[in-house]
């Protein structure tokens, strides 16, 4: 553990190093993430004529330009990553280091942060400038709770992408898999809609799903949509909670598909 | 030992179906799958600072026995002890023993200079940053790494990037070297030059190496030792000259000139005569007789070789295929 800790530094430096080698793949990847930006257009000029359901123009504003950032701070290619490295076999040079080849897509993830920070911040100014910052919170608690939450949503993502990644080592065709994720993703977290404003079915759909605290309620704390600090927390504890369950199953996935891993290629 | 394998087989399961559409239609409901043994119980040890060739035609089961041994492969039945560890529980302290370098995979960073892959692998082993610069001074002089290092992988030649290769698997000095085809697609040049910094690594720190080629050269002049498998089966362990011995007891006797025509017929059968050069096989029996024969109409340009790795391989497979039940098959690819 001590010496997985000593190694952190640099595997999240080299993360960084590659970051920037990869940096013209990385505004791709981002340009794939703009559809907050699309329902943002949609919905205001929606609430343009009268508010929709106490939605008005500046809190669509602002939901969709913090779900852009969060989207864009807390996700990452993990899953592609594991799922093309089973299947060409470069895998097996993880499972020769001596330290658990989660901790390297952990570096390497970690370290293309960031750039994700750098690429996001024009989206941070202009939400800043926009009226749209009259509805974000500005309480220390709050604030300590959205930094949490975000963090959180990272770790969870990360842990949901391994589990994904995983599924390599099970199935030829993982990628598969992450396309049906990513449609159930894009309702059941809020980031084509938010979560208030789908039909009370799906929100107890939702409810029971991690994919919530992925990207609507970090979202919906710095809004403003829970004012009460308590329950902010409760949901902040739920995510952390989610987060454990998700890396937990990952790393069972992982362990019990490495035994069936064939390591082919050479 | 460093290297104990007792009854050792791996099967893996493979899906099988006809090429066309009906049997891709066929197959979502009926699957058919076969059993292919890879490995089918074999046995050898092997001590520590040994070199050992481990050879056999594509699909033998060299490199799945390669990939058990490094634990990567959990092996389908038999146990196998590497450094005092089981490889497949690939704990720490067995992964920093061994290194396995795969002449067609490899672990350097793409993008990056190769550098930045021994600092990855300078912190995950965990070795000592004054260890490393002196480990890495060595390998930079051995192998003629200077001005590689922090030139992007991708823009490497294959050589060049097979020597970075060997660097960033010994950093952390692994005592135990498992070595698939590490010359691979190189020129004759760059296969002396690794050949030669294996033997060097052997004898500096006392590693055992178990190779896997397609050159024979490079086994000729690094393993005293060959284990060879046929469809994932032992059919030879021991010696390298012995086995030569046993399975082609002749010796090629190579002169230039001086022999006249039906002389040459008469000292053994002709095997190449090109350039003014001849090369006759003789039988070891006769040897002794020939050279002198030899040496009294040619004069001292006269040479005395085993017969090729190459024939003796061949002889080898194609005498136990005919004396042996048909092989398991192929391992997948």
């Amino acid at each position: 553990m001590m010496r997985t800790l000593r190694a952190m530094p640099t595997l999240i430096r080299v993360g960084m190093v590659e970051a920037i080698a990869y940096r013209a793949e990385m505004v791709v990847w981002l340009l794939t993430t703009t559809m907050p930006l699309v329902m943002l257009g949609l919905w205001t000029s929606v609430a343009d004529e009268a508010p929709f359901r106490a939605w008005g123009t500046r809190d669509f504003v602002a939901y969709y330009l913090v779900a852009l950032i969060v989207r864009n701070l807390t996700s990452n290619w993990v899953a592609w990553q594991i799922s093309e490295e089973i299947r060409t076999g470069a895998v097996s040079g993880r499972l020769l280091r001596p330290v658990h080849p989660f901790t390297g897509y952990l570096g390497t993830h970690l370290g293309a942060v960031p750039l994700r920070a750098v690429a996001v911040a024009p989206v941070l100014v202009i939400l800043l400038w926009s009226s749209a910052r009259g509805v974000l919170v500005t309480d220390v608690a709050h604030l300590a709770l959205v930094a949490a939450a975000i963090v959180g949503a990272w770790l969870l993502t990360f842990g949901v992408f391994l589990c994904l990644g995983s599924l390599g080592f099970f199935l030829d065709k993982a990628m598969g898999i992450i396309e049906v994720y990513f449609g159930v993703f894009a309702i059941m977290s809020g980031y084509l809609i938010p979560l208030a404003l789908l039909p009370a079915w799906v929100r107890d759909i939702a409810a029971v799903l991690p994919f919530r605290s992925m990207l609507g309620d970090p979202v919906a704390i710095a809004i403003g949509r829970v004012p009460d600090a308590g329950d902010a927390a409760r949901l902040v504890a739920l995510q952390w909670g989610w987060a454990i369950a998700l890396l937990a199953l990952a790393s069972w996935l992982w362990r019990t598909g490495v035994r069936r891993y064939e390591a082919f290629g050479g | 030992m460093t290297i104990e394998v007792a009854g050792l087989s791996k099967h893996f399961r493979v899906h099988r179906r006809p090429p066309g559409l009906a049997a891709a239609v066929r197959s979502l409901w009926h699957r058919r799958y076969d059993t292919v043994k890879a490995v089918d119980d074999i046995s050898f040890t092997i001590a520590r600072g040994e070199r050992v060739g481990f050879l056999g035609p594509n699909g033998a089961g060299k490199t799945t026995t390669m990939k058990v041994l490094s634990g990567l492969l959990h092996p389908t039945a038999g146990t196998v002890r590497v450094e005092g560890h089981q490889p497949f529980r690939r704990e720490p302290d067995f992964l920093r023993r061994i290194t396995l370098v795969m002449g067609q995979k490899q672990q350097l960073l793409w993008d990056l200079p190769p550098s930045e892959t021994y600092a990855l692998n300078r912190a995950v082993f965990g070795v000592d940053p004054a260890q490393a610069a002196q480990t890495l001074g060595e390998l930079t002089e051995l192998l003629g790494l200077a001005g590689l290092t922090d030139k992007p992988t991708r823009q490497l030649s294959l050589g060049e990037r097979m020597k970075c290769e060997l660097a960033a698997a010994l950093l952390h000095r692994p005592t135990t070297l498992f070595l698939d085809e590490p010359t691979i697609g190189l020129d004759v040049a760059m296969q002396v030059t690794i050949r030669d910094f294996i033997r060097d690594y052997n004898q500096r720190h006392d590693a055992t190496v178990l190779l896997t080629s397609h050159y024979m050269d490079d086994v000729v002049a690094l393993c005293p030792r060959v284990i060879v498998i046929d469809g994932g089966r032992l059919i030879h362990d021991g010696d390298l000259r012995a086995l030569v011995k046993t399975m082609i007891p002749d010796k090629l006797v190579s002169f230039t000139g001086g022999v006249p025509a039906d002389e040459v017929a008469r000292l053994g059968e002709v095997v190449k005569a090109e350039g003014g050069r001849t090369t006759v096989r003789v039988p070891e029996a006769r040897l002794r007789e020939v050279v002198s024969h030899v040496l009294d109409r040619a004069g001292a340009d006269l040479a005395v070789e085993d017969p090729p790795l190459e024939d003796v391989m061949r002889k080898l497979f194609k005498d136990k295929r005919a004396s042996a039940p048909a092989p398991a098959g192929e391992p997948p690819p």
